[in-house]
């Protein structure tokens, strides 16, 4: 299974809407990142609304490809995370140190333009 | 009165089908959104142990129920369980961030934290049973 990335202008946009097995997860890392590297994009916004749960797998991998990402200069923005989810990482005690994140698309996107133009 | 029904996790298919099974049986049961994303996250936690490190067991999930003051208080178990190596030392695997995976080392700590009742039961070279329970509030 393949997550579809859209390319907007200098932008990516994902939205993970089906349930994430451990492989879907980290080809969606590869792809993503070939995908920057292909179309020079300098953001990233990835939209969770859809997911209805984040394990300690699932966030490390989330965690693992915004580090990526801005290894090869793309900023990441996470967005639309869940109040359900929401809670259980935190109550699992996982930190997504560094990791920004909006609460939905358009607030994303806003986001990225403020800190390349900014 | 007692309804079990058990998910082989022999692949990462079957760490999906236990989560799958943990978010339809919990809401049957009538447990809220952050509970029905706790129980799933802990099932997926440890679906993902038995897969990685005992290769393969079964996640089995169950109804309970126990008296309380106001009648009778309904609960789901999980049971994991496995022939895998055991746990060598439990206290070990219960501290945050350690982890002999390169994971995140948030694994059964996390688990612990988002149930209400929690025991794991492991032998070296014999396997290992973990049960988690959560209560209707």
């Amino acid at each position: 299974m393949r997550i579809p990335i859209l390319k907007l202008h200098q932008y990516l946009l994902i939205s993970i809407q089906v349930e994430l097995d451990d492989q879907t997860a980290l080809q969606f890392q590869e792809d993503l990142l070939n995908k920057i590297h292909n179309e020079g994009s300098l953001g990233v916004v990835i939209d969770l609304t859809s997911v209805d749960m984040i394990d300690s797998f699932i966030a490390k991998v989330l965690g693992d490809v915004v580090d990526m990402s801005s290894l090869m200069g793309a900023k990441v923005v996470l967005t639309g995370i869940q109040p359900a989810v929401a809670i259980t990482l935190i109550d699992m005690g996982i930190k997504l140190d560094d990791v920004q994140t909006a609460l939905d698309l358009e607030q994303g996107l806003t986001k990225l333009q403020q800190e390349l133009e900014g | 009165m007692k309804t079990q029904s058990c998910v082989e996790v022999k692949n990462e298919w079957g760490i999906v089908a236990a989560r799958q099974a943990g978010r339809s049986l919990s809401k049957e049961i009538g447990f809220g959104s952050v509970d029905q994303a706790r129980i799933t996250t802990a099932i997926s936690e440890l679906s993902r142990n038995i897969y990685l490190y005992a290769k393969r067991g079964e996640i089995c999930l169950e109804v309970v129920e126990k008296p309380s003051k106001i009648g009778v208080k309904k609960g789901l178990r999980i049971i994991a369980q496995d022939q895998g190596p055991g746990i060598p030392d439990i206290r070990q695997v219960m501290v945050d961030g350690f982890t002999t995976s390169g994971g995140m080392g948030a694994g059964l700590p996390g688990v612990k934290r988002l149930m209400d009742e929690f025991t794991i039961d492991s032998e070296a070279g014999e396997g290992t049973v973990i049960k988690a329970t959560k209560w209707l509030r």
